[in-house]
């Protein structure tokens, strides 16, 4: 028998600090192999958010830069502008994103920035503990929503992949989730297809993965995946959103 | 040209790639020369941003990869830059920040002051830190202390502040710019450049261990005393038989280098002391002085900052008066001298 | 019709026992270990009875990327 699947080259040895069934270990990896598989080691650059995956150094082999919370896409957008060869990513939580960075997203999306942003939807914020998100789901309890997301207080869950989509700079927006092998398959098909629109110099491209976090929902990490099919994509429905690139699958 | 103009030039010469800006008042004619005069050059990048916030990122974003990178904004738009900047410092990225400053607080004035003072100078943002900071007073100054920023933030890995005002952006006056542009723009040898060749890199700030933090923190700050013996710059004008000094800088300077002649016209034994390096701060200049020289003036266009420094410099040797006109207001050299006069007189100076 | 023969090694200290595997394996071949590992977790354990067939389907779940896949 041979070996037909092991870690990624550019996954470091590293034991996550996630939490078991989080879906930041998930997501790496896949983005490791897709790396891996169109030989970008050498030419990515990471840009990883405060939040959980702050560490995202640790765990992948490429040269990676931190950035303050919700600048992930304005860093991106030196870094390219700087060093047009390299392969930019940023890789950030739905709070850095889509609260303190929805400016910074959304004109690096107008300017039609040569990056991907690779957007991890837990609906919550994990790090610090719990608390409401721009994607917490109304009704949702979280450290500031004790009483469930109230609309009229609150506000709604944001759909940022939807409002970049509307941004004429942005030609490849999909939401997929990390919580079934059909959907992981999915995802990395999504992040592949995202590093290739940068690659052509097509522009701004988002991936958006609905991402479990069982410690901040109280679930199992089983009950977690399961709570995604049942509840948070019927918020954030999965599929592509917009898709300009040309490719066969496109629009 | 005007000195928004000569920043820009010099920026340019200066092997600048990148700049990254945002409109504000009095400094858009910097953010417009670049727009026309770097944004169209071969591998440079033009963009006005959506914030100073995003320009500040931007300009991180550049440096990381090598790049010589700068923004300029003035009083409120630096305000929302600290938190780059800080970064930056903690990094030990190189940046050059423009700050032509204006009245404040709030939204304040549009015109001149130099009420940013100790944002400048005592970091600015959110922990231990210092940048460079260069006060000049023309606009052969403001194009000099350009280019000369761009060398130190590169040698020093610190980010550079140039410390101007609304009357240095906007007046005109002859300049001559002392170098060309480089043949081939800069890239920085540590850059990030992805990991071809070399194991990966990474540049972070946050750490879980305080430890570790601690001896960044000692580590940064063996630098500043490094940069504090080798780059502390200062201008004297007729000190030497000087019984009171007056110690000012940037615009505030050059309006008193004009009430200074008036005064010594009339006798008065007055001299200036002006730092060019803002931090760090000339402290032994001032203790030199002090030896032989008992009464200062400080005048400044703000309530009170930089009159700190001198009388930390003195320790007790000697007695500081103020004179300050905060908020945009820009006084006369002819107001100044009177103020000279009366305190010399007051002093019971001959 | 011949089967396509696979195994699978779990590695007891990678795996933090979140029982994904367990609930993803098409033949029901992994389940909980009652024995701690070294972190704390009950890690996932291969109970080998030559039905595996090497689709992989549990490494694709594991977060932890605890699990090499081997077949043929």
């Amino acid at each position: 028998m041979k070996k037909i699947y092991s870690r990624p080259k550019s996954l470091k040895k590293a034991v996550f600090h996630y939490c078991p069934g989080c879906g930041h270990s998930i997501i790496h990896r896949l983005v490791c192999e897709v790396i891996d598989e169109m030989n970008l080691q050498d030419k990515a650059i990471g840009i990883p958010p405060p939040g959980c995956a702050v560490f995202a150094y640790y765990y992948f082999d490429v040269d990676m830069a931190e950035s303050a919370h919700g600048r992930g896409a304005a860093v991106a957008t030196g870094v390219k502008r700087a060093f047009p060869e390299a392969i930019v990513f940023t890789y950030q939580g739905d709070g850095d994103l889509a609260a303190i960075g929805t400016a910074e997203t959304i004109h690096a999306a107008n300017r039609k920035e040569n990056i991907t942003s690779i957007f991890i939807n837990n609906a919550v914020y994990g790090m610090t503990g719990g608390q409401m998100a721009p994607t917490t789901l109304s009704g949702q309890k979280t450290t500031t929503t004790p009483y469930g997301r109230d609309d009229n207080l609150e506000g709604y869950p944001l759909k940022m992949s939807d409002i970049i989509a509307v941004v004429k700079g942005a030609v490849y927006v999909e939401r997929c989730a990390v919580n079934s092998p059909a959907n992981i398959r999915k995802t990395k098909k999504a992040i592949r297809k995202a590093f290739q629109t940068q690659i052509d110099g097509l522009g701004f491209s988002l991936v958006e993965i609905l991402s479990p976090c069982p410690t901040n929902w109280r679930m199992s990490p089983i009950e977690a995946w399961q709570w995604i099919d049942d509840v948070m994509s019927k918020e954030f429905p999965l599929g592509v959103i917009k898709d300009i690139t040309g490719g066969k699958d496109a629009d | 040209m005007t000195g928004n103009a000569a920043i820009g030039e010099a920026a340019i010469r200066a092997g600048c790639r990148c700049y990254f800006g945002y409109p504000i008042t009095p400094q858009n004619e910097l953010t417009e020369y670049m727009a026309t005069n770097l944004s169209r050059k071969k591998g440079c990048s033009f963009i006005q941003a959506e914030s100073e916030l995003a320009a500040i990122n931007m300009v991180y974003g550049a440096s990381l990869v090598g790049a010589r990178a700068m923004t300029s904004s003035s009083s409120p738009g630096i305000s929302l830059k600290q938190e780059g900047i800080s970064y930056l410092a903690a990094c030990e990225l190189p940046a050059v920040i423009v700050n032509m400053s204006r009245g404040g607080p709030g939204l304040g004035s549009i015109v001149a002051a130099q009420s940013d003072y100790f944002q400048a100078t005592r970091g600015g943002g959110h922990g231990d830190y210092r940048t460079i900071v260069l006060g000049p007073s023309s606009v052969q100054e403001l194009a000099d202390l350009t280019h000369k920023a761009f060398d130190l933030s590169d040698k020093y890995k610190i980010p550079v502040i140039i410390l101007g005002d609304g009357v240095l952006g906007q007046m005109m006056e002859p300049v001559e710019f002392k170098y060309e542009a480089p043949a081939e723009l800069p890239i920085r040898s540590d850059a990030l450049r992805g990991a071809k060749g070399r194991p990966s890199k990474y540049i972070k700030t946050f750490t879980s261990n305080p430890a570790e933090l601690e001896e960044i923190n000692w580590s940064l700050f063996r630098r500043y005393e490094l940069i504090k013996r080798e780059e502390t710059a200062w201008e004297t004008f007729l000190t030497d038989d000087a019984e009171l000094i007056v110690v000012a800088f940037g615009i505030a300077a050059r309006i008193t280098k004009g009430a200074i002649k008036t005064a010594r016209a009339s006798g008065l034994k007055v001299g200036l002391l002006r730092p060019i390096t803002l931090w760090p701060f000339p402290s032994e200049a001032v203790k030199e002085l002090a030896k032989r020289v008992k009464y200062y003036l400080v005048f400044e266009m703000n309530m009170g900052q930089m009159i700190e420094d001198v009388q930390l410099s003195l320790e007790g040797q000697g007695e500081v008066s103020f004179y300050g006109r905060p908020g945009g207001v820009v006084p006369t050299p002819s107001e100044v001298s009177r103020v000279i006069s009366r305190l010399y007189y007051q002093k019971g100076l001959k | 019709m011949a089967n396509v023969k696979g195994s699978i090694e779990i590695s007891q200290e990678l795996c933090k026992g979140c029982e994904l595997c367990v609930s993803f394996c098409p033949k029901r071949l992994i389940s909980t270990s009652s024995k701690l590992n070294a972190s704390g977790y009950l890690p996932a354990v291969f109970n080998d009875n030559g039905e595996c067939t090497g689709c992989a389907v549990c490494a694709l779940v594991c977060p932890e990327v605890a699990i090499e896949v081997y077949r043929g």
